[in-house]
């Protein structure tokens, strides 16, 4: 909870919004948890509401935790035109989950995202962080099959 | 302006490596690495560098490294082809040959960046440093005159000459409207009201657009030079650069150009001498399209919900906390230290009667050159298409370019010719947006590129207001079935309808301008539409509803790859013979046709579905 305090101590300085103390909240602990908001609610004499309001108006924010992986799929244009929706469907299928959700076991996460920017690589997954361009079907079974792999050994 | 040739003095060669988004995600960081240890155990280290910069735009052909300096393009480079491009370059002073560009259909490669078609037809204003620079280093981007234009707005104009100089420019906002410049300026300089703030919108929210990104990455600076001149015109002493949390190599490389630019006393109390105080904070979002609003991002700077609010009042009125607000997207700062340095005469004399200068896009899609052009207003679309961006891939045909986002509109072949400013995107029915540009191929369906849009903003909507919550929500219930196959007589009148109305009754710039994807493929492309609701085909063999997949029995040659990858074993038949798609089992994946060898090509796609 020191890491929040200071995150509070910021904002009550006027250094950062509320929109940031989420932003930071949400690195620490992988997402939004219902008692931290609490206490950020409590300590800030902000409605629980507005902060409800705030996490679930912006995509980044997630209430739920996230698996240990976190896979991205960008529907961006160039990425849609280039067939990222067959690239998702497969995922789907792989993962047994659909955007927004994670998988049972709390290994991956499933998301989409709009537009990466890095449309020379369309249609792009990103997995932690890494980005994988060029993707097709058949690319993104052995990915997935690469991750999976390394979760059973550890 | 430009001195291209600058070396600091004991380097005989420079090797200039991109480390924008594109090239880093192809590791471009460990080719850098790979280059410096294959350099010191040849014992070059002093003799050649090795420098990261910004992205050079050819995304497509990453990671891109630049000797200097000859100016040789080399791509594609990986870490095994280091040994091979240090024996080559460095140790016998020859071109290496292997990794140079080579333009499609042509056998002899280009060696020199200036003579590569894609660089060629560009003429570079806001990306001039693309490239030639380490972003990371405030002193490289100070060599390129950098801060000079800074220097003489303060100590040489008052700020009225410095709004007079951006007026007579013609400099319009890059961001899609195409606001004047100056005029905004003026505006805000005049309202009523202290303290007053600046803002620069990074919120490149439209898919397929990423010029902002790169010009924050490769060259930080000019965004901070344009807002410092531009606050000292307005009188303000605060600034906030709101950048896309999806663009987390921008938010770090801005951060530093930030601490660098305060050291140096370039931000801050009192720079440069002269009594003028700046400070620029950085926002980031947290992944909502109707941010890129200026009203909405500026609710989502005070830490609010991002809803955008009527207008009037304009924010160069009550902006920020109810306070008079200058806001600019990247590009539009970028161009502001040019505009300084070089006058406003010479940027007029660029570009067309109404709009000046040069603009980026991003050019992607289906397209041989995948990448970021500057080119001046008034080029032709088939100048960029097929010069700079060498093509459609394939031998396939072009069917239509999509520009400004979804905002934006489909432009058909017949418009190629079409010269590109603000106002004849407006005319044809698109828009300049912020500068996506992606181009469509015969295998692209109108309909499904239609639905991918409004599926888009009718996500992204915020929901305050009516016509734009439930218009493009009824649109995209229709266009869901049309593409389901379940498409009735009238559904097109109904979708012109209902656009209409959500064109002309919605609060801000989203829904005011989300119909136009659809309302353009239909104004272009209605036959498409037809063959879906009357015959229930999709011409370009993607709607799943409408199409199946087919093993031709005159071509399958019983290699059984199908079979063995087939999810459903929808797929049956002994190897040697020829094998069969079962309909009923089939879920239409596609796997089949990626994975049956090119030699036999047996697996086809047919319209209408069995």
């Amino acid at each position: 909870m020191q890491k929040i305090d200071n995150i509070i101590k910021q904002f009550k300085e006027k250094k950062i919004d509320l929109i940031q103390v989420l932003h930071h909240i949400q690195s620490e602990y992988n997402y939004l948890p219902k008692e931290v908001l609490e206490y950020v609610s409590k300590s800030l004499r902000i409605p629980l509401s507005r902060i409800y309001s705030i996490a679930t108006f912006y995509a980044a924010f997630s209430l739920v935790p996230r698996g240990k992986h976190l896979c991205t799929v960008c529907m961006g244009t160039a990425c849609h035109v280039r067939g990222a929706p067959s690239v998702l469907n497969r995922i789907e299928e792989l993962l047994k989950i659909k955007p927004g959700e994670t998988t049972p076991d709390n290994k991956f996460t499933l998301e989409t995202v709009n537009c990466l920017g890095a449309c020379a690589l369309a249609p792009i997954v990103v997995i932690d962080g890494e980005y994988y361009g060029q993707t097709t079907v058949n690319k993104v079974d052995k990915l997935i099959e690469q991750y999976a792999k390394e979760e059973s050994k550890t | 302006m430009p001195k291209k040739k600058v070396k600091p003095k004991g380097f005989r060669l420079d090797l200039l490596i991109c480390a924008g988004t594109g090239c880093v995600s192809n590791r471009s960081f460990k080719v850098k690495l790979a280059l410096e240890k294959e350099i010191a155990k040849r014992g070059l280290q002093n003799e050649v560098r090795v420098i990261a910069t910004g992205c050079q735009g050819f995304c497509e052909r990453g990671p891109i490294v630049i000797a200097q300096p000859d100016a040789i393009f080399y791509q594609k480079v990986t870490e095994e082809d280091v040994p091979y491009l240090v024996e080559e370059h460095l140790i016998k002073g020859r071109p290496a040959k292997k990794l140079m560009y080579v333009p499609e259909k042509e056998a002899l490669p280009i060696p020199r960046m200036s003579d590569i078609g894609f660089f060629k037809h560009q003429r570079l204003i806001v990306l001039r440093n693309r490239g030639r620079l380490d972003p990371e280093n405030i002193e490289e981007y100070i060599a390129f005159d950098g801060y000079s234009a800074l220097q003489k707005v303060l100590t040489s104009m008052t700020p009225e000459q410095v709004i007079d100089e951006i007026k007579r420019s013609g400099l319009r906002g890059r961001g899609g409207a195409g606001f004047p410049t100056g005029l905004k300026w003026e505006l805000c300089r005049a309202a009523e009201g202290h303290p007053k703030y600046i803002i620069c919108n990074g919120d490149e929210g439209d898919p397929g657009a990423f010029m902002d990104r790169s010009v924050l990455e490769a060259d930080p600076h000019s965004v901070i030079e344009g807002m410092l001149i531009g606050a000292y015109a307005i009188g303000a002493q605060k600034g906030f650069i709101y950048v896309r949390k999806e663009y987390p190599l921008a938010v770090k490389r801005v951060n530093i150009a930030i601490k660098q630019a305060l050291e140096y006393g370039l931000l801050g109390e009192d720079i440069l001498g002269t009594g003028f105080n700046f400070f620029i904070d950085v926002v980031q979002g947290a992944g909502a399209f109707v941010c890129g609003e200026e009203t909405a991002l500026m609710a989502a700077i005070e830490g609010k919900v991002g809803r955008p609010r009527t207008r009037p009042p304009y924010p160069v009125e009550k902006g920020l906390w109810g306070k008079p607000t200058n806001i600019n997207n990247v590009e539009t700062w970028a161009n502001v230290p040019v505009i300084i340095l070089r006058g406003a005469e010479w940027f007029s004399s660029i570009g067309t009667e109404k709009s000046k200068g040069t603009k980026i896009f991003s050019l992607v899609g289906k397209i041989n050159n995948t990448g970021l052009v500057e080119v001046p207003m008034g080029i032709t679309l088939r100048e960029i298409i097929y010069e700079i961006g060498g093509g459609i891939p394939n031998n396939k045909e072009f069917k239509a370019v999509q520009t400004g986002g979804p905002s934006g509109g489909c432009i058909p072949k017949e418009y190629l010719d079409l010269p590109i400013d603000y106002e004849s995107l407006t005319a044809v029915g698109s828009m300049m947006g912020s500068g996506g540009m992606i181009v469509m191929d015969e295998d692209t369906c109108m309909v499904d590129v239609a639905r991918y849009f409004l599926n888009f903003t009718q996500q992204e909507s915020c929901g305050k207001c009516v016509p734009c919550r439930l218009g493009t929500k009824q649109m995209v219930e229709i266009l869901n079935r049309i593409i389901e196959g379940n498409g009735k007589e009238g559904d097109i009148e109904l979708l012109e309808s209902i656009g209409k109305n959500v064109k002309l009754a919605s609060l801000c710039g989203l829904g005011q301008t989300a119909p136009n994807p659809v309302l353009t493929t239909i104004k272009y492309f209605r036959d498409e539409y037809m063959a879906h609701i009357k015959e229930k085909k999709c011409p370009a063999l993607v709607c799943k509803a409408l199409i199946s997949y087919v093993i031709d029995p005159n071509l399958c040659a019983g290699c059984a790859a199908c079979a063995k990858n087939c999810p459903t074993k929808a797929i049956t038949g002994e190897p040697k013979k020829i094998y069969k798609i079962d309909q009923t089992k089939c879920i239409k994946c596609g796997i089949c046709l990626t994975i049956c060898p090119p030699k036999f090509g047996a697996v086809k796609k047919v319209t209408p579905a069995i």
